[in-house]
């Protein structure tokens, strides 16, 4: 085991087109056939727009306190 | 927002990476299997960290020659959007060696390479807190800012490429590594590397900008008093 961790840190082993289609290494192919990696996709997406939302509303305050001391003096 | 259209960009191709880096077709390989992915998230962190890097070298430099504390602001909180991509490098990176290298922290050069560049630049902004004067201040976290970037270099790009390392394109082996270099996991690699980069520069913009109005509302009090 040690090994084969060792093989593939040290040796630049080009990907190819087989890789895209080797079946015998195991993937989260009955979550994405079942669609619930949408889900995941949709839960991610959902939480980074909030984070947006809130940091645009961070700026804008910001720029409205750079208004206000440019007036002020 | 001022000057917005590359805030929407780093919206946009986060957006992009988010989702495309969940969907699209991944090679494949052995132990790595899915978490492949996290290519887009846990590399991107420390590309966005050295570009900040050395966009706060770059103002260090300025702030050198010109003494504007402008060029300080900068510096400081370039820095400090790279410290915590850095930070966050570090922890997503022990995640993933943790079930691809069997351990969380396996001494591997490159992942003490890494810490002690923290270590440095945790250094760097206790110094700077521990001076008073502001342009003392300034000026010696500038000329340690370019040093511990001239050490911080080396360390994770160098050294581990002088011995034997578990990160992928080190151990002999300069340049990309061959994940990097497949067509399709560019597609998302790249675009995330701006948009993560992008987003740093905007928490550092927005951090900058309050400590300037800060400075104007201190400098306002002074005036009153006086």
């Amino acid at each position: 085991m040690a090994f084969s961790f060792q093989a593939v840190a040290q040796e630049k082993i080009a990907i190819t087109e087989d890789d895209y289609s080797n079946s015998r290494v195991e993937m989260a192919d009955v979550m994405r056939s079942e669609g619930k990696i949408y889900v995941l996709v949709g839960v991610i997406v959902l939480i980074f727009a909030g984070i947006t939302v809130y940091v645009i509303n961070t700026d804008r305050k910001v720029s409205k306190l750079e208004k206000l001391i440019k007036e002020d003096s | 927002m001022r000057a917005s259209w590359w805030k929407i960009l780093t919206i946009g191709l986060l957006l992009y990476t988010l989702i495309a880096g969940l969907l699209l077709d991944v090679p494949r390989l052995p132990i790595l299997n899915e978490t492949i992915r996290a290519l887009h998230f846990h590399v991107t962190m420390w590309f966005g960290m050295i570009i900040m890097l050395v966009v706060a070298v770059v103002y260090s430099v300025k702030y050198l020659r010109t003494s504007d504390i402008k060029h300080d602001d900068m510096a400081i909180e370039f820095t400090n959007a790279a410290i915590l991509f850095g930070v966050l490098g570090i922890v997503t990176g022990m995640l993933w060696a943790k079930f691809t290298w069997g351990d969380y922290w396996s001494g591997d050069p490159k992942q003490n390479g890494s810490a002690i560049g923290l270590l440095m630049y945790f250094a760097y902004l206790i110094l700077r807190n521990s001076l008073t004067d502001v342009h003392q201040r300034a000026r010696i976290g500038a000329v340690y800012n370019i040093f511990a970037f001239a050490a911080f270099i080396p360390l994770i790009f160098v050294l581990p490429r002088l011995t034997d390392s578990l990160h992928p394109g080190n151990g002999g082996n300069p340049g990309f590594n061959a994940y990097d270099l497949d067509s399709k996991l560019r597609l998302v690699f790249y675009p995330a590397i701006i948009g993560w980069t992008l987003l740093g520069a905007w928490m550092a913009n927005v951090r900058v900008r309050l400590r300037r109005i800060e400075r104007k509302v201190e400098d306002k009090l002074i005036n009153q008093v006086s």
